[in-house]
């Protein structure tokens, strides 16, 4: 405890000392305040005026949205859930969402961590749509979901699925999606023509159903071909490298609104004869694919700029070979580095979509247009177009919120226990 | 290798010579190591005992000379050097752990996908090297939770989990704290006399005096002299190696 110290050699013979508490300062309500909110005059001043303009904010919006016209919202429901899907094959969907809900199920119980949170958001829509009138056979196939998730999460939980099984399973459901939407195959480059119910022709495929396809579709193949290219970029083949430059460029260079339209009038060109006209839905699958996947590639590439020449030499030292030492030492290290990047992308997909309405795809956005056209709400005074616009910023934001809540916690997971 | 079993020299280095761009990095060095051998090489910053080392084991590729790692002959195929890494451990200046893996999966991941272990029995052995290396209750933590020395020792049970024949030690201990290097040079020491062939660019003079049975002296990307250690540290022959022995030893 010698707070002087004038000779030239001393011992502390308090060492080592017990550690102390740290000094009371102002805990509490009032020392938060006190700290946070008015620590200073300027502070106070800001203080003052936010909450100043957060009343009026609040208030404003609470009296319009108390006050606001939400009847087109509330009677279109069907169309913004799956735009002109006929009504009596209503029950595909249905089989699709159930089947997405049992995989989320398993995937939570089995894998925990990212998968547990997205069960609960989606747990939490399923109960949301299951309370709420929206009609008894929807609310019925919502508690069902909701049910198959829970029953999924506890065999998940108890029944050791392998990992791989599960996974492929998350890669069959896709195609198993179309193949149900659809009511069957159509090929005709294949040649195959195969249905069990009467075909839904993908023109009639709307709302958030067709968004989440496209979205969901555009993130499943962009990410590896993302990946693929990053990889390219860095190749020591030439060839392999200048395509994977010239690719990215040429993408990252062009508004994706034009590769839409290109991928309309000049996708056929580019396919074999014989494979016909793809549809309008696979033409905007593969421009916003193709889109995502150059940034992607970028955003990769950063990653694996990120990792320390240590960690090749390392991997090289041990005799693992090139492939093994990236996808066990190399890109786990890269994408968990990039993971913000990648789910920022990602939600720019997701709102991405709605450029399709541009083309002729009825996605959310485009239906919310035709439901503002709709002639039983012309008369309504200042019209429906803000309460329509609202209601689908609100879903776009609920499910972006979502995929960016997942990320930070699978940031905070994958962090454990690093030092850097 | 039933025909290399009377060979006695494990590496053969022959008149190699590496250049980075213009610069003469490795000038005609040959030096040959017999099996259970270790070799220290000492010498200043830029003598190029850092990259000799790793031409070894293909860290860096040499331009010209003969490279031989127990009978194989280090060339630019792909197979070679994928066996001769399998033959040789190396333990980095800055450890290199991989961050995103456990200790035990550092240790067994190469066993388990090079050497085609089966799981258990892979992390059996690294258990088995975590209590020799003196830490097997760090065996589920990540590197970035050890401290500097704990992490050099991760990194040798590492190496050795690969069952080498040589292991190789770039600078192991320059990067750790003074109260940690003990415990490294201790598992290096141990490593020695169980008679691990090994080759080691160090600073340490007490675990070359120690330790080596013979030690190189390397200045200007050549070999200067070489010599038991007490040859060498009490009758050093060129004057470059009693300059820097003076520089050191002072």
């Amino acid at each position: 405890m010698t707070t002087e110290i004038r000779s030239t050699t001393w011992v502390n013979t308090d060492h080592p000392a017990p550690a102390q508490k740290p000094p009371v300062t102002e805990v509490g309500v009032i020392g938060w305040l006190r700290a946070n909110l008015f620590s200073s005059v300027g502070n106070t001043i800001l203080t003052l005026v936010t909450a100043v303009a957060l009343y009026f904010i609040v208030t404003g919006l609470v009296r319009w949205v108390s006050g606001a016209f939400w009847q087109p919202v509330w009677e279109n429901r069907k169309l913004f859930a799956v735009g002109l899907y006929p009504i009596a094959q209503m029950w595909q969907p249905a089989a699709v969402l159930l089947m997405v809900s049992a995989l989320f199920g398993l995937s939570a119980g089995r894998w925990g961590s990212i998968m547990r949170n997205l069960g609960v958001g989606l747990a939490a829509l399923l109960l949301l749509f299951a309370i709420i009138p929206i009609g008894a056979q929807a609310q019925l196939v919502m508690a069902a979901g909701l049910g198959l998730l829970l029953i999924g999460y506890i065999a998940g939980a108890r029944v050791p699925i392998a990992s791989r099984w599960l996974a492929l399973a998350w890669v069959l459901s896709m195609p198993a999606t179309f193949i149900l939407l659809a009511g069957g195959l159509n090929l005709p480059a294949l040649g195959v023509r195969w249905q069990f119910v009467p075909f839904v022709e993908v023109n009639l495929w709307g709302g958030l159903m067709l968004t989440m396809l496209l979205a969901v579709v555009g993130i499943a193949l962009s990410f590896p071909i993302g990946v693929l290219l990053a990889l390219g970029r860095r190749s020591k083949l030439p060839v392999i490298k200048w395509f994977c430059v010239g690719y990215i460029e040429l993408i990252r260079g062009v508004p994706l609104i034009t590769l839409l339209f290109m991928g309309m009038t000049m996708l056929p060109l580019f396919l074999p004869s014989g494979w016909g006209n793809p549809s309008l839905l696979v033409r905007a699958m593969t421009a916003i694919t193709l889109f995502s996947a150059a940034y992607l590639a970028e955003n990769v590439r950063g990653g694996l700029q990120a990792i320390p020449k240590g960690q090749y030499e390392a991997a090289d030292a041990l005799g693992l070979s090139a492939f093994d030492s990236l996808r066990f030492i190399i890109l786990p290290q890269a994408l968990t580095k990039v993971i913000p990047a990648i789910v920022g992308q990602f939600i720019g997909l997701f709102k991405d979509t709605s450029l399709a309405s541009l083309v002729g795809l009825l996605e959310l956005v485009a239906v919310g247009k035709a439901v503002i056209q709709q002639p039983e709400w012309l008369g309504t005074p200042g019209g429906i177009a803000r309460e329509v616009y609202v209601f689908i910023a609100v879903v776009f934001f609920v499910f972006s919120y979502g995929m960016s809540f997942a990320s930070r916690k699978l940031e905070s997971k994958l962090g454990f226990g690093k030092r850097q | 290798m039933a025909g290399h079993a009377e060979d006695t020299d494990i590496i053969i280095v022959r008149n190699v010579n590496k250049w980075y761009g213009d610069f003469h990095a490795l000038k005609n060095v040959s030096l040959t190591v017999k099996r259970k051998e270790v070799v220290v090489i000492i010498g200043p910053s830029g003598s190029g005992k850092s990259t000799f080392i790793r031409t070894i084991n293909r860290l860096e590729e040499h331009q010209s000379g003969e490279i031989i790692v127990d009978g194989i002959p280090l060339t630019h195929d792909v197979r070679n050097i994928e066996a001769i890494r399998m033959e040789t451990g190396m333990v980095f200046q800055q450890f290199n752990l991989f961050p995103h893996l456990t200790v035990l999966q550092n240790i067994t991941l190469a066993p388990i996908h090079v050497r085609k272990m089966k799981k258990k029995d892979a992390e059996e052995r690294a258990m088995q090297l975590l209590e020799r290396v003196g830490i097997p209750e760090q065996a589920h933590k990540y590197p970035g939770q050890l401290s500097g020395g704990q992490q050099q020792r991760v990194a040798i049970a590492r190496a050795l989990a690969m069952q080498p024949k040589i292991m190789l030690f770039d600078e192991p201990t320059s990067a750790l704290d003074p109260e940690m290097i003990r415990e490294v040079l201790e598992v290096m020491e141990e490593l020695a006399e169980s008679g691990m062939t090994m080759v080691v660019v160090t600073h340490e003079m007490g675990f070359a005096k120690g330790v080596a049975d013979r030690i190189v002296f390397m200045d200007g990307g050549e070999i200067v002299e070489i010599g038991t250690p007490e040859h060498f540290f009490t009758d050093p022959q060129h004057d470059r190696t009693k300059l820097f022995l003076q520089q050191i030893l002072k």
